[in-house]
């Protein structure tokens, strides 16, 4: 028993003490606000190219290689970011590569998400015989090395942005289908699936209108993730050369390229580098905030 | 016990090698492509070809080739390269020590600055320190090896020219080496300035591979350090007058060691997958740099080295990780 | 009169959470040379937010807002962080409540057992290694050199909290902290190790503050008594004074609520309201003239 000294009687419940909504959460996020905000930029870049780039990306100009970017001596207006071994504005070619990096991002990553997802659903709703054998699966292809995997995947399959989205989807599926399997088996335990079990909802209903929800914030930001993961292994497999054809303007290629003659012409290097780095950095921070923001439990 | 479980994964992880090992085989042969179609010169006949083909054993049904291939492998020849017309097992024990030596130094690398900032930010805890280096460690751990290596250069071989950017060693002086573990054997035979050479070469690659590793050990580490220091054990040690450092390291380190190190070996064969494009960047030649060059000439005999080769890596990191986790939780030792 | 080993006056705590509700209010207590003295009060009496503030271990979310922990001549509520570390382990220890957790599960006993005779006695490894297995002969384990090579997990939690007397008392500390130290044990167990505290207190001459809800444990170990409710002291003596004749309403409901093993038949007699109210009053009243003093 505590003594203590009486409280004021306190009115109705205040409004403000209502959990805000899923929109005001992640308004304030600092990390979603600003990562999400870069993102957007990069999409309207890449919807806009042909707006934002001031040159001809594919233009050659061999008069004019290896001009240096705006601010070093011999640069050329017109020119911001310098231009490459070939002549080509550089600037023009990392707005233009963005158009390559988000379509593999959001294609590649959201194919992982649905087809590993699907899987993990099954495998963790229904159990049983089809979850022994979807995990034995993903068991096995997390064995391999994914650079090489996808490098050999590619070398099977042949170049190109769908060879690149194939390879991305058949590597990095099981990432997803661990964690939904995972978090749906978790949930599969819960009350409020049994008491539905129990009222007499078929199985496929509980599971997409009753697990998905709540499984949904994680899967949010696990995707969030994977577009920053997809981007890498576009520019990786770009690098080697085994992506788009070398006149599209990949970040990759111009960094092949751009560690070639790097002694030569560096801002041919730095800057699809710095792109990709920014985009890789505002995926990850994204998703991070997003697990935050969406999370109840985490959420403080 | 302990011997029991190492034995059990293992077993599984071989049949696991087996199967993938199959699945390659079988995936080279089956997709379009093939290393003659690779050599060959445009005018080629289709004599020619069909020769070419016979000689590499290619026009035999699958399984006579799997056969053969798996006889081979039995006694140890794992065939003749394709592309390099040497044997496999000659050309990946000339290239592995080198991938060795720079995934370990990555590996001690990664530990010594993960471990330290992982221990600072535990002295630091709950206050704005730490939270620089959780935002830090945040945006780190979204980095991968290719992009340091790349910003590597062109802080070091660009900006501040100080360190070579290909190779391992200067051409010139690849000569006095007995073995091919450059690293290893000029310290031991006490050619510093040799092996200051050599680390010259294996600075940005190892830094690169070293860094994502070490933000992942930070996170991990700190984060069991953290757990471990509310612990009245820990409580109890700093009743008896114990300095902050100290208690980290004596009381809180040991416990926080285990939960780490199992996602850190996971990281660590990520490690290793990335060896294949960092060697790339920097010319380094090791088996990573060679996995590439196979896998665009569909060298098949090397391709298929080099995936029972990466493989077997593979099952020592997770053995490696399971003996080393046993080994540090006395509970398991001494039941 | 010798000095005393500590001096406690007036202390008073806060509780920041609670909206500066107080935990402690106006606690003295002394603790004298040689003598065992005991802390006694129900859970939440403030006890041991009382030993953590000697320790220096004190929550965050408490503040002491007035008062002195006198030792050795110095207040140790204005010890820096650093003399207070020279102080702890050389001549303040504690002996815990739960031996299952209050010892490290990746450590053997020899190493938790020397490392503070190493750090603040200066021993040489294979002294402390010495004078602990006399120390575990002290305490009455038998195989003194199985133990040190033993980690925590290989140990009853009876022989554990035997180790945890030993290294407290084995530092010759002048004032040992015995935080509830056979709650977490058997019955059995409880009267061995009161013995075992009790013997080592008498020949290293140390000072004891024994903290306890169990007025049966109290008895037959301590020398003096303070009963503590809410924080505050309601009564202290002799523990013979206490307990036979008891001045304070609260002294008089705790001892006939505590079950007596010699007296089965004796009902449990639970507190009567009327000194419920006459103590909820008795803080009420103290609480406002502190607040009074407060403001005037």
């Amino acid at each position: 028993m505590e003594y203590r000294a009486p409280q004021p009687a306190t009115a109705a419940v205040d409004d403000a003490r209502r959990p805000p909504s899923v929109a005001v959460r992640l308004a304030r996020d600092p990390k979603v606000v600003c990562a999400g905000g870069f993102i957007l930029v990069l999409i309207v870049l890449a919807l806009a190219a042909p707006l934002a780039a001031p040159q001809d990306p594919l233009a050659q100009n061999l008069l004019m290689a290896t001009v240096p970017p705006v601010g070093f001596t011999g640069a050329e207006p017109g020119f911001p970011l310098g231009t490459d071994g070939l002549g080509r504005d550089v600037l023009s070619r990392v707005i233009y590569g963005t158009r390559v990096s988000l379509t593999v991002a959001f294609t590649a990553a959201g194919l992982a998400c649905l087809i590993g997802s699907l899987l993990g659903l099954v495998a963790g709703f229904f159990g049983g015989v089809g979850d022994a054998l979807i995990s034995r699966l993903v068991d096995v292809w997390m064995a391999f090395p994914p650079v090489l995997l996808s490098i050999l995947l590619i070398a099977v399959i042949g170049t190109g942005l769908h060879s690149v989205i194939l390879a991305i989807v058949v590597i990095d599926w099981t990432r997803f289908c661990r964690v939904v399997r995972t978090e749906t088996m978790g949930q599969a335990q819960m009350d409020y699936v049994v008491a539905a079990r129990a009222i007499g909802f078929a199985r496929p209903a509980i599971l997409f209108r009753e697990i998905l929800p709540n499984i949904a914030p994680v899967l949010i930001a696990l995707l969030t993730l994977e577009m920053g993961i997809a981007v890498v292994v576009e520019a990786i497999l770009s690098f080697v050369g085994l992506s788009v054809s070398s006149d599209t303007p990949t970040w990759g290629g111009m960094i092949a390229e751009g560690r070639q003659i790097v002694h030569e012409a560096w801002w041919v290097l730095a800057a699809p580098l710095a792109a990709l780095f920014a985009t890789v950095v505002a995926f990850n921070q994204l998703g991070d905030g997003l697990a935050r923001s969406l999370d109840p439990v985490l959420r403080r | 016990m302990l011997l029991a479980v190492v034995v059990n994964r293992a077993a599984m992880a071989l049949l696991t090698l087996a199967g993938v090992a199959v699945v390659v085989f079988v995936l080279l042969r089956v997709v379009p492509g093939d290393p003659v179609s690779m050599m060959i010169s445009p005018g080629a006949s289709a004599a020619d070809i069909a020769a070419l083909k016979a000689h590499y054993g290619l026009d035999q049904p699958l399984l006579i080739q799997f056969w053969i291939w798996v006889k081979g492998v039995v006694a140890g020849d794992f065939g003749v390269s394709i592309t390099l017309h040497r044997n496999v097992t000659e050309v990946l024990a000339d290239r592995l020590p080198a991938t060795l030596e720079l995934a370990a130094l990555a590996l001690v690398v990664a530990v010594a600055l993960g471990g330290s900032v992982a221990v600072a930010g535990t002295l630091m805890r709950r206050s704005a320190g730490e939270a620089v280096i959780d935002g830090l460690n945040s945006i780190m751990l979204a980095v991968p090896d290719f992009i340091w290596a790349m910003a590597l250069v062109l802080l070091f071989v660009v900006a501040i020219p100080v360190l070579p950017l290909t190779g391992r060693i200067d051409p010139v002086l690849a000569e006095g080496f007995r073995t091919k573990f450059y690293l290893v054997e000029s310290i031991v035979t006490g050619r510093f300035a040799l092996a200051g050479n050599v680390l010259s070469h294996m600075a940005m690659p190892t830094v690169a591979l070293a860094l994502p590793l070490a933000a992942v050990i930070v996170r991990l580490l700190k984060q069991s350090l953290k757990e471990a220091m509310v612990q009245d054990y820990v409580l109890l040690a700093r009743i008896k007058g114990f300095r902050e450092l100290r208690l980290v390291l004596q009381e809180a380190l040991r416990n926080a060691v285990g939960p780490t190190l199992a996602l850190t070996g996971v990281q660590f064969t990520f490690l290793i997958g990335g060896t294949v494009i960092v060697e790339r960047i920097f010319a380094y030649p090791g088996i990573g740099n060679l996995a590439i060059d196979a896998v665009i000439n569909r060298d098949f005999p090397l391709i298929q080295g080099l995936v029972l080769l990466f493989g077997f890596i593979f099952i020592l990191i997770n053995i490696g990780v399971d003996i080393t986790v046993a080994a540090l939780n006395p509970r398991l030792r001494h039941a | 009169m010798t000095m005393p080993r500590l001096a406690i006056e007036a202390l008073s705590a806060v509780s920041l959470r609670d909206g500066n509700r107080p935990i402690l209010r106006r606690v003295s207590l002394v603790v004298g040379t040689g003598e065992v003295h005991g802390l006694v009060g129900e859970s939440g009496a403030g006890k041991s937010t009382i030993a953590k503030a000697i320790l220096g271990i004190i929550p965050s979310q408490v503040r002491v807002t007035s008062g002195r922990i006198g030792f050795e001549g110095r207040d140790l509520l204005s010890l820096s962080s650093g003399e207070l570390r020279a102080v702890l382990g050389r001549d303040i220890a504690l002996v815990p409540q739960d031996p299952s957790t209050a010892l490290n599960p990746a450590r053997r006993i020899e190493a938790q057992m020397t490392d503070g005779l190493r750090l603040k006695r200066g021993f040489s490894a294979a002294e402390a290694r010495r004078r602990a297995r006399a120390l575990l002969d002290e305490v009455q384990i038998r195989d003194p050199d199985g133990v040190l090579a033993s980690y925590p997990h290989q140990l009853s939690g009876g022989m554990r909290q035997r180790v945890l007397i030993a290294a407290a008392f084995g530092l010759e500390p002048k004032l040992v902290i015995a935080d509830e130290p056979t709650t977490a044990l058997d019955v059995t167990v409880q009267k061995q190790i009161l013995r075992l505290i009790r013997a080592l207190q008498e020949r290293h001459g140390t000072s004891v503050l024994f903290v306890s809800h169990d007025l049966g444990v109290v008895a037959k170990i301590c020398d003096r008594l303070t009963v503590l409710y809410m924080g505050k002291v309601m009564e202290q003596g002799s523990t013979a004074e206490v307990l036979t004749s008891p001045r304070h309403a609260y002294t008089r409901a705790l001892l006939a609520a505590n079950p007596r093993y010699d007296r089965p038949d004796a009902g449990l007699e639970p507190t009567p309201p009327a000194v419920v109210a006459a103590l909820r009053a008795e803080i009420a009243a103290f609480d406002a003239s502190a607040a009074g003093a407060a403001d005037g």
